[in-house]
């Protein structure tokens, strides 16, 4: 590692004065990205201010019933939070998902939305690569695309965003709080990372300087149930290949149904699905959830849903699988939340659960 | 710069440079080399130690990032030359054969049974994911675990058997 030097932050203005204040400055809050990065030799800081001691590390209730999540909050806390379980299972299972034990009690809900991609050839920095080294050419566009994006791609990146937390924050609806040197301001999580463009270099919109100080969770109508699953090349400690966030609203049941035959299916109220592992960013199933809102909830219209957004997809030459796991566990997740016959439907279930084990 | 913690309960001072890693800070500057460096990414789990009674891998924490805080190695898993109980059971069970993992496993199993006393297997399972282990398969370890839940430090099991040169051998 290239020395640096390091001091810790004692407010969270003096730690965006002394990082604004030096190019080569960067934030340290769990270090379990940034430092690996800085022994791999893919950041090089001249400075590190350390955060984690910064009283960022609550989680409060906000005024209108959400949750504001301290940027400094273990991951492990999170997870376990008795209103994070109850009222935002999906974040819970998400974190959960990620990562393992030893990992989550040092990484913090801020470095976890800002960790970087996995893609073999960021982190080798022997090959070439745009996201590392701007304008240096794309290893992956020649290489082996197995883990990379079938959504949302340039020319000049396909690497995906390997965080689960951030996927069911998007389908959350989550707000992000950042402090910068002239003020404060706040992004919806869903415009907080980019796609590469021509610009892969930059993961989010947040500029050198600003500090996530917290992220803002709206409540959820009475009813919302939610839910996050996660597919990978092993059952534990591994990154998703493929992760679908659901969270969603049926309808109240109404009384006209005469009562004779099969009831009719309930109606969708409100969905909102994210994805994982297919974009440089977690990806709102925008075009899906336009498909079933108001519509009955049963497997025929789960499936035209997801394909309305598939249909947009670009796969690589290693990862088409992908959009078939993508359609698979969108219906399996949504199912199992509708409640609808597993019976009836006979798709795949190619998901693992949320729990970790080697 | 100059840095303090408590390692295994004595209070540690040290000039360092801000680059050292808090598992070579132990080897190193320390002498404790009862704590493994593996994989050197976060991956593998050998180097992991308890902060603040927490397990997490030493080679991705900062030396300086440990600063202030209570350190726990696999050194100060005996007390007064007596295993802990989790030492006590990877022996009854087998729970070792190379030994490299051994440190990182044992102080995770002491972290999982402060909070949850009777784990069931697949708790010890979760709480050790992350750890990799290439001898045994995983099962004795596990049986090992359960073996220390049901020898709790105090109960007549554990104790008796604490040779302390067999202490050196299980935590070397
Ligand atoms: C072996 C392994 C397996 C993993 N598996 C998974 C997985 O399956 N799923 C998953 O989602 N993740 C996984 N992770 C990644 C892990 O979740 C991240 O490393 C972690 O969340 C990063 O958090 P941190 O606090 O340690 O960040 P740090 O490493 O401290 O920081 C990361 C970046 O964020 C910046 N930063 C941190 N906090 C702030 C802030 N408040 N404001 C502004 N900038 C900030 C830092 O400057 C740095 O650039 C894995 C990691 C490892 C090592
Ligand atoms: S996909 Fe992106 S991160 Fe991977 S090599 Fe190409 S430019 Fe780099
Ligand atoms: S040496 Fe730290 S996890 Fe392998
Ligand atoms: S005993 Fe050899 S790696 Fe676990």
């Amino acid at each position: 590692m290239k020395p640096f030097d390091y001091a810790r932050a004692a407010s969270p203005p003096e730690a965006v004065a002394a990082v604004a204040g030096n190019p080569a400055a960067a934030f340290l809050a769990g270090g379990t990205n940034l430092v690996d990065h800085m022994k791999l030799g893919i950041a090089a800081p001249e400075q590190l201010v350390d955060i984690s001691h910064l009283p960022l590390d609550k989680i409060e209730g906000t005024d209108d019933g959400g949750l504001r999540l301290g940027a400094t909050v273990p991951n492990s806390d999170l997870a376990a939070h008795p209103l994070v379980r109850q009222r935002y299972p999906v974040l819970s299972q998400a974190l959960l998902s990620g990562a393992s034990g030893q990992l989550r009690n040092a990484a913090t809900t801020g470095g976890n939305l800002l960790q970087r991609t996995r893609c073999i050839y960021f982190q080798d920095v022997t090959t070439p690569c745009n996201k590392r080294n701007p304008g240096s050419g794309c290893s992956a566009l020649e290489g082996y695309t197995r883990y990379h994006a079938i959504l949302g791609a340039s020319m000049d990146c396909v690497a995906v965003h390997p965080s689960d937390m951030a996927v069911a924050m998007a389908a959350l609806n989550a707000r992000v709080e950042i402090l910068g040197p002239s003020g404060d301001r706040s992004v919806g999580l869903h415009s907080f990372h980019r796609l590469p463009q021509d610009q892969p270099q930059r993961d989010t919109v947040l500029e050198h300087g600003e500090l996530i100080t917290a992220v803002v969770l709206p409540p959820l109508p009475e009813g919302t149930r939610s839910a996050y699953r996660k597919v990978r090349d092993r059952a534990s400690y591994a990154f998703a290949l493929v992760s679908v966030a659901a969270v969603l609203r049926l309808e109240e049941p109404t009384e006209t149904d005469d009562g004779d035959g099969p009831a009719s299916p309930p109606k969708i109220a409100e969905v909102r699905l994210a994805l994982g592992g297919v974009a440089h960013k977690p990806w709102r199933a925008t075009f899906a959830e336009e498909a079933l809102r108001g519509q009955p909830a049963t497997e025929e219209k789960f499936r035209r849903a997801i394909d309305a957004e598939l249909q947009h997809a670009v796969p690589l030459p290693d990862n088409a699988f992908k959009v078939t796991m993508v359609r698979n566990t969108v219906v399996s997740v949504l199912r199992e939340l509708c409640g609808v016959d597993q019976s009836s439907g006979g798709a795949g279930t190619p998901a693992s659960g949320g729990e970790d084990r080697p | 710069m100059q840095i303090s913690m408590s390692v295994n309960g004595n209070e540690v001072t040290r000039d360092i440079e801000p680059r050292v890693l808090l598992v070579h800070f132990i080897r190193e500057e320390l002498g404790l080399t009862g704590t493994h460096w593996g994989c050197d990414t976060s991956n593998c789990g050998t180097c992991v130690v308890l902060m603040d009674g927490q397990p997490v891998k030493s080679c991705t924490v900062l030396a300086a990032m440990a600063d202030g805080h209570e350190i726990r190695t696999v050194e100060g898993l005996a007390s007064n030359g007596a295993l802990d109980p989790v030492q006590q059971g990877f022996m009854e069970e087998h729970g070792l054969q190379c030994g490299f993992c051994t440190p990182g496993m044992m102080l995770t199993a002491r972290a999982l049974l402060d909070k949850n006393p009777h784990p069931d297997d697949g708790e010890i399972r979760q709480a050790i994911s992350g750890q990799i282990c290439r001898c045994t398969g995983y099962a004795t370890i596990v049986r090992s675990v359960q073996w220390a839940a049901n020898h709790p430090v105090g109960s007549a099991a554990t104790g008796d058997a604490a040779d302390p040169s067999e202490a050196e051998e299980v935590t070397a």
